[in-house]
């Protein structure tokens, strides 16, 4: 049990943090976009996320969550260490959560000021969370290479939120809007791309730790699905974006598919790169474990509700599925 | 007291806790409310409890926002203000908070777009059962965070080695001796805070002429909530206070502002604790009434702050107990009268709708008192009796939390300026707002023509 429990936690986390950046980054992606689109398009955009915003926030409090409940050790110097970004992050992230509302319930003649919150506190979100990732990969470090890393991933992240807010519309919306999430979607696919290859090719070389994991035989040559299906599924994104028919037909799904696959790979590509240290070359995670009698009195609680949560999110998706209409209170 | 860091981020700290701690005060009683609304119309199929439960829904929405933002920001704060407080008792205060998270946050917030957006696409009964679990969420989140901070009042069910805390017994630390009052008083608070909020702005429209079908019956629901909530707050409040005597009589003594122990002690109703003269200036004294409060005996010993080697800071306790006390009182003056008037068959006069109007609020400001009592009243503790607060704060330097701090400050006021702002308009043009999109924009725009 002392073993396994520290790397079922870890799991989790890794889990948790996984699906937050794929269901909070289509709405924060949306957000980003938000200034690009007309007043009407605005409020359809917004109602496209309206029932799920909340709910897909919730699960970075579950990661930070089980940093905290099963490495506490690790999470006070994560949080401390990441304490300006954190903090950039909440401020983005409170604007926004509120101008969900605020901007229908404050009155006509604000609703341009939460407007641009809304844009203002999803791209700062978006960045401030590239930025820890970045900070986080390289161990915490305060040298220049390291910022610069951290600045890098901080223009990436939203690019793929941006991407992933397009394939979003693309699936929930008709027409006209439809149409404009397809251009947003190109027009994003190189950036995200380049971001994305940048980062792959800089993190060995800002880590050697990193790289001495990747490119030692004979587990490089196991390693190699990862970039192989990264590399598939970018090109295949970029195929059905230029294929309109396609696209309306029915199979924007697809791309959302693929970012998914992208973002799933980059987290096993972290996984390896990062195991067994929670703090790289710092501290692993059993070192970070709370005590087993804690982990074992939380772990029933995951194990039963985390398949719970699952379901019923599913559930309230599927409520709402289907194309968007406006969001009413009747 | 200078401005080093660890005042800083206490002050960062008390100040995020207190903005956040607002909202949740009125969605757990509130999301009762509306849930009871809603029971209402599926029974009686009047009309008018569902404009009730769709006007206030809307009110519920943007607290839940607020509540929802201002919750993530706690969540982080433990790590980037106390990192000691998680190596310390992380191994306590994890799984609270992860079973709040699991049971309490993801029910809460799935079920809220059904509740909010889904009346169209699900049927009554599965609306009902989502606002159910919108409403036992919230009150499960209480659950949890509560038994978490019960416990630094009041540990149990533990074992400290190494510098570090062990869990025990589960069961132990949950109900640690402090939690069923605490949970209770906490629950009650935020019954009152949102009966007087729906009572007060019903109130002020009615004032307004702003007053729609359904105006009159929220009035008398807030009003006949809090009349019956109030003197069981009142009641609890002081088994709770009993409860703090044998556990923290150190916190009592800085209530009470008992300087040296003594028999037949006397309840100063109020003035100016001193800590360096360590006495009380201008005090109003009632003879004999302290003992006969806190022991049930005239003669009784009151334990003084004198016999404590370290207790909290006297004045801010003493005073933020009296505001608690106070509003509690002018919360059963009010709401007795006005239900009074209901048991005559009268509706309450403009001089009560008037007082009704200017409560609205006054249930944060009781809740927030109330909990200035509790954890100021806990210093020099973190942990009572065991980790001290000052053991626990992060090394951040003084101008990089003060920068913080007042940008915390700034958007908080900004936003609670825009809350109140909202509030005011929603209950002046109800109708206009009862949209997600703007006025004017087709509703089947999304679907239908180009
Ligand atoms: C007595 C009640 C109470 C208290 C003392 C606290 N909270 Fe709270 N919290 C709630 C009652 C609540 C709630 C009723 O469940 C909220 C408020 C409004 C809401 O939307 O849910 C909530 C929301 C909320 C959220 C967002 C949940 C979501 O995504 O839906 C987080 C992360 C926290 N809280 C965290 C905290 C922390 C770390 C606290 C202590 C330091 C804390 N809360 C004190
Ligand atoms: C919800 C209402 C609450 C309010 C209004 C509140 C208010 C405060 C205030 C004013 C302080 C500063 C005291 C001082 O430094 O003099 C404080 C400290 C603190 N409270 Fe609370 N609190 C609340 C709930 C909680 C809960 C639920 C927890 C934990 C589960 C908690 C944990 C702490 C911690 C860790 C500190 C920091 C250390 C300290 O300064 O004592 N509080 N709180
Ligand atoms: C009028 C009679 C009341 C009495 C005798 C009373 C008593 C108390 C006591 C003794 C405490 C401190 C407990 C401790 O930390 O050890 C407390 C805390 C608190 N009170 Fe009251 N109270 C009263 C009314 C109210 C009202 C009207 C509200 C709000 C609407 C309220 C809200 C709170 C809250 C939120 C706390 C902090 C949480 C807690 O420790 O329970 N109280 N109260």
């Amino acid at each position: 049990m002392t073993e396994f429990l520290p790397v079922f936690f870890v799991f989790a986390m890794g889990l948790a943090l996984l699906v937050y950046v794929v269901l909070d980054g289509f709405d924060l992606g949306i957000g980003i976009l938000l200034p690009l689109a007309s007043e009407p398009h605005k409020d359809v955009m917004i109602s496209s996320i309206g029932p799920f915003w909340d709910a897909n926030e919730t699960w970075i409090v579950l990661g930070v969550g089980i940093l905290l409940i099963a490495f506490p050790q690790a999470h006070g110097i994560v949080l401390t260490a990441l304490y300006t970004p954190v903090t950039i992050m909440l401020f983005g992230l409170i604007l926004r959560g509120v101008a969900f509302d605020f901007r229908v319930k404050a009155g006509d003649d604000r609703r341009g000021l939460w407007n641009n919150a809304f844009f203002a506190g999803s791209l700062v979100a978006s960045m401030a969370q590239g930025w820890m990732l970045g900070a986080y990969i390289t161990g915490l470090q305060d040298n220049t290479t390291s910022l610069a890393f951290a600045a890098l991933i901080a223009v990436t992240l939203p690019a793929l939120y941006v991407m992933l807010g397009a394939a979003w519309l693309m699936i929930k919306t008709e027409h006209a809007l439809f149409e404009h999430a397809m251009r947003w979607g190109k027009n994003a696919w190189l950036p995200m791309g380049a971001g994305l290859l940048l980062v792959s090719v800089a993190t060995p070389l800002v880590s050697s730790e990193i790289a001495a994991r990747w490119f030692t035989l004979p587990n490089a040559i196991g390693l190699v699905p990862i970039p192989v299906t990264c590399a598939a599924a970018y090109l295949g994104i970029g195929w059905l974006l230029r294929r309109p028919d396609v696209l309306r037909a029915g199979y924007a799904k697809a791309v959302f598919i693929g970012l998914v696959l992208i973002c799933l790979m980059a987290a096993f590509g972290l996984a390896y790169s990062l195991y067994p240290d929670i703090i790289l070359g710092r501290m692993t995670l059993f070192e970070a474990a709370a005590h087993s009698s804690s982990l074992q009195f939380i772990f029933w609680g995951v194990a039963v509700t985390l398949p719970l949560i699952a379901a019923y999110s599913i559930y309230v998706y599927r409520v709402f599925g289907g194309k968007t209409t406006a969001l009413s209170y009747e | 007291m200078e401005f080093d860091p660890f005042v800083l981020a206490r002050i960062q700290f008390a100040a995020n806790i207190s903005f956040h701690i607002l909202f949740p005060a009125i969605t757990i009683g509130l999301a009762w409310i509306l849930f009871f609304f809603r029971l209402r119309f599926t029974l009686t199929g009047d009309e008018a409890w569902e404009y009730a439960y769709t006007f206030w829904v809307k009110v519920f929405a943007l607290t839940f926002a607020l509540g929802v933002v201002s919750g993530i920001t706690m969540s982080f704060q433990f790590g980037t203000n106390w990192p000691g407080f998680m190596e310390i008792a992380g191994n306590i205060a994890g799984p609270l908070l992860g079973y709040e998270v699991l049971t309490a946050f993801f029910l809460e917030a799935s079920f809220l777009g059904i509740m909010l957006f889904g009346k169209q696409r699900v049927s009554n009964r599965v609306h009902l059962i989502a606002t159910f679990l919108v409403a036992f969420g919230t009150t499960l989140s209480a659950f949890w965070i509560l038994a978490l901070n019960s416990w630094m009042q009041t540990p149990a069910g533990y074992s400290f080695t190494d510098g570090q805390f062990y869990a025990q017994s589960w069961l132990s630390i949950i109900f640690n001796p402090s939690f069923p009052y605490r949970l209770t008083h906490m629950l009650l608070a935020s019954f009152l805070t949102s009966a007087f909020l729906v009572a007060g702005v019903s109130a002020w429209r009615v004032r307004q002429g702003v007053d729609g079908p359904a105006t009159w019956k929220v009035l008398k629901t807030g009003v006949m909530l809090a009349a019956c909530v109030i003197p069981v707050q009142i009641f609890v409040g002081d088994l709770h206070g009993l409860n703090t005597l044998q556990h923290q009589p150190e916190k009592i003594a800085a209530m009470e502002a008992i300087w040296e122990t003594e028999e037949g002690a006397a309840f100063t109703l109020v003035g100016l604790p001193d800590e360096n003269t360590r006495s009380t200036r201008y005090a109003i004294k009632i003879p004999y009434a302290a003992s006969l409060i806190l022991t049930h005996d005239a003669q009784g010993e009151v334990r003084g702050l004198n016999s404590f080697a370290e207790h909290p800071p006297v004045a801010p306790v003493f005073w933020s107990f009296r505001v608690m006390l106070g509003i509690g009182m002018l919360m059963l003056l009010v709401s007795w009268s006005v239900a009074l008037c209901y048991l005559r068959g009268k509706r309450p006069g403009p001089v009560l709708l008037r007082a009704l109007s200017w409560m609205t609020f006054s249930g944060w400001v009781a809740t927030l008192a109330g909990w200035y009592v509790t954890e100021i009243g806990r210093q020099p503790w973190i942990v009572r009796g065991l980790v001290k607060t000052s053991e626990v704060v992060a090394d951040h330097s003084a101008a990089t939390l003060s920068g913080t701090l007042v940008g915390y400050i700034g958007l908080y006021v900004f936003l609670l300026y825009s809350y109140i702002h909202a509030l005011r308009y929603l209950s002046t043009k109800p109708a206009r707002s009862l949209e997600m999109t703007s006025p004017g924009v087709k509703p089947a725009l999304a679907q239908g023509a180009p």
